[in-house]
């Protein structure tokens, strides 16, 4: 029984294996006659746009006879990641294999370097600006205008369409009502001592960028600027000394069971929760605090190797696309282009209303300003908070 | 011509086992060397180079080196020490305490049951563990609002709360390792020592400790170990506010924040390596010297 499943399984796989050879060796003049190149004679792997394909019905045929996609570091209930796949999923049948959802940026930029040549590399990548920046500098990314890209703000893309921002949020306070009496609405109310032992980031900002973006915003509230985060810095190591500052890493489980009634994160991830557990004892209450207003966008980049280069440039324009834009608004999250889809009416306003109120425009740091920021954070944080 | 051929003869033979025990070996120096050989030189390699980003050429450079020995990095490093030494320290008194009273006394269930709660507890770490705490005496936990231990003073999330979290499966584990020799302490000797006249001070001073001196030392530096290279539920726990070294180097090889600090971290790797490797020099002549006492 067993040698004969198992010879059976073999010539499964050998039949598979000529097949695979079979079609490999089709498919290679099959590039340069048919589908994508018929037109232009522009490999999927160097396309920088639709044109290059010649037309969008030649970009999904050329993205479907991949059949997949590889992602990694898109946690489900992150910005609405999960409804986002399965949607490009149901409209284009391209199976997406998402790898390792809680990966780091800097994971994400390994698996690029490590995986080079190899078909389970990831093909498109959710990375935060700076590692976008520096992966740009190592020639990392295929550089690809999606049809949106000239809506896109020009402070909000690289020049060469390296990478472009997709999505992004304000740094905001959440706040269980069902604990707090009142809940703090900006920096200076965290320092009151009715807040004692309630207070938390969402990490460690050496590590998290959503905390980074906390104590950024702190330094703003606190005179500092996008050059100097040591107000930010210092902010929080009076939260520590006042003992108000909790240094658990607020995560769904804390927040659920109230060890972190206070937590300051992004505001995507803050209305989330508060629809998480809405009726589950936790009233959450999320609010940009108007005394350190601070945004941050993270960007798209398509792997220079891509294994599947047409399916990751049929997944930007997806993204980049009305729907790909709404859903991630559906996910409590601001999409790079919804200032213009206000304007023209394709937002879904539903969504646009349960966004957290912010007033005014956000600015963002220089490169410069941000490495800055940064070296100063990783020499001082452990000191002011020991 | 008899002695020489003699000699020859041990030659040969001496020269033949000697092959062959190698062979013996391989298999072991084979996995050593892949298993352990292979990171280790990959990361001594890569906290010794830098590789140009745009370029892609690779130099010689003591930079990496030299800045984990500064700074907050050097602080990670010396806080990780002093919570490894005294959470050895006192999981490891305790645990010699508490396997002693399992071992003398006359239950056989008791036996059983410390042992294999131990065998759990021991091997109870990371994020469950952190967890397990946080609902029980974090600030908001059980216990914590019951015994209403925040005002006295109380805090989960700092390096005393650590240390008690640390000892929670360094304890059970300094136990586990410590039983056995205990059980090898035969009750002779004692009877032996107090029919000399001797007190149960003496008895310990003279024999007891001495006997146990390997196994003990032996329980510390496991006990270090185990402690130094802890990393999640230190990391779930406190983030950054307790500098440790492992945190530092998740924070520099897998971040959201800081970038192009792989090989800082390969260097703090180096780092953890040589400071295990000095703990385990200080304890090995220290074990052969009382293990010739035992003789």
């Amino acid at each position: 029984m067993l040698s004969s499943s198992a010879r059976r399984g073999a010539a499964v796989l050998l039949s598979a294996a000529v097949l695979t050879t079979l079609s490999a060796c089709g498919a290679a003049p099959d590039q340069k006659s048919g589908g994508a190149g018929a037109k232009t004679g522009v490999q999927p792997s160097a396309a920088a746009s639709v044109a290059d394909f010649g037309s969008m019905e030649a970009l999904v045929a050329a993205a479907q006879k991949e059949g997949k996609l590889n992602v990694i570091a898109l946690p489900p209930d992150w910005a609405n990641y999960g409804e986002i796949i399965k949607a490009f999923e149901a409209k284009y049948k391209i199976k997406v294999n998402s790898e390792n959802p809680d990966a780091s940026s800097a994971d994400e930029i390994a698996a690029v370097k490590s995986r080079k040549g190899q078909d389970r590399a990831p093909d498109v990548l959710d990375l935060g600006i700076a590692f976008a920046r520096s992966g740009a500098a190592e020639k990392l990314f295929a550089p690809y205008k999606v049809t949106a890209w000239d809506k896109i703000p020009v402070s909000q893309k690289d020049a060469d369409a390296r990478w472009y921002n997709d999505y992004g949020g304000y740094v905001s306070i959440g706040c269980d009502a069902a604990r707090i009496a009142t809940c703090p609405k900006t920096f200076a109310d965290l320092l009151k001592p009715e807040y004692k032992g309630k207070v938390a980031l969402n990490g460690n900002p050496t590590k998290s960028g959503s905390a980074f973006g906390g104590v950024y915003a702190a330094s703003l509230a606190n005179k500092g600027s996008f050059a100097d985060i040591q107000p930010g810095i210092d902010f929080f190591g009076q939260l520590k000394k006042s003992g108000n500052f909790i240094p658990v890493e607020s995560t769904p489980a804390t927040v659920e069971k109230g060890e972190t009634p206070i937590s300051i994160d992004w505001d995507y991830l803050n209305a989330g929760y508060a629809e998480q557990f809405k009726g589950k004892g936790v009233d959450w209450k999320v609010t940009v605090p108007a005394d350190g207003v601070f945004a941050q966008f993270y960007s798209q980049a398509i792997n220079v190797d891509a294994p599947n280069p047409a399916a990751a440039r049929l997944w930007m324009e997806f993204l980049y696309s009305a729907e790909g834009q709404n859903l991630w608004l559906k996910g409590h999250a601001r999409p790079v282009l919804l200032p213009l889809m206000t304007e023209d009416g394709t937002a879904d306003k539903d969504a646009v209303t349960k966004l957290p109120q912010v007033q005014g425009t956000p600015a963002f740091p220089a490169s410069a300003e941000l490495d800055r920021a940064k070296a100063t954070l990783a020499e001082k944080w452990d000191k002011a908070l020991s | 011509m008899s002695t020489s051929d003699s000699r020859a003869a041990g030659g040969t033979s001496r020269r033949r086992r000697g092959p062959r025990t190698w062979l013996a070996a391989l298999p072991l120096l084979v996995f050593t060397g892949l298993c352990f050989g292979i990171p280790l030189g990959a990361m001594a390699f890569g906290a010794v180079t830098r590789t140009d980003r745009a370029s892609g050429a690779t130099r010689l450079t003591g930079e990496h080196l030299a800045r984990s020995l500064q700074g907050p990095y050097l602080g990670s490093l010396v806080g990780s020490v002093q919570l490894s030494a005294l959470t050895a320290l006192v999981g490891g008194v305790l645990g010699v305490v508490i396997a002693q009273a399992v071992v003398t006394s006359r239950s056989k269930g008791l036996r059983s049951a410390a042992l294999t709660a131990s065998g759990v507890l021991a091997n109870f770490g990371g994020v469950p563990l952190a967890f397990a705490f946080i609902a029980t005496v974090g600030i908001s936990g059980v216990v914590t609002q019951l015994a209403d231990l925040g005002s006295l003073g109380w805090s989960l999330y700092s390096f005393t709360g650590l240390t008690v979290v640390y000892l929670y499966f360094l304890i059970p584990l300094m136990v586990l390792v410590i039983a056995p020799a205990l059980d090898g302490l035969r009750p002779q000797w004692r009877e032996a020592a107090q029919s000399s006249g001797a007190t149960g001070w003496q008895f310990w001073r003279h024999v007891g400790l001495p006997v146990l001196a390997p196994s003990l030392l032996g329980g510390f530096v496991l006990l270090f170990g185990t402690a130094f290279a802890a990393h999640a539920t230190a990391a779930a726990l406190v983030g950054g506010s307790v500098p440790l070294v492992t945190l530092k180097i998740a924070d520099a090889l897998s971040g959201n924040v800081l970038t192009g600090q792989e090989n800082v971290a390969l260097a703090l790797g180096l780092d953890m390596i040589l400071i295990a490797g000095l703990v385990m020099a200080v304890y090995l002549p220290l074990q052969r010297r009382s293990a010739r006492w035992l003789r």
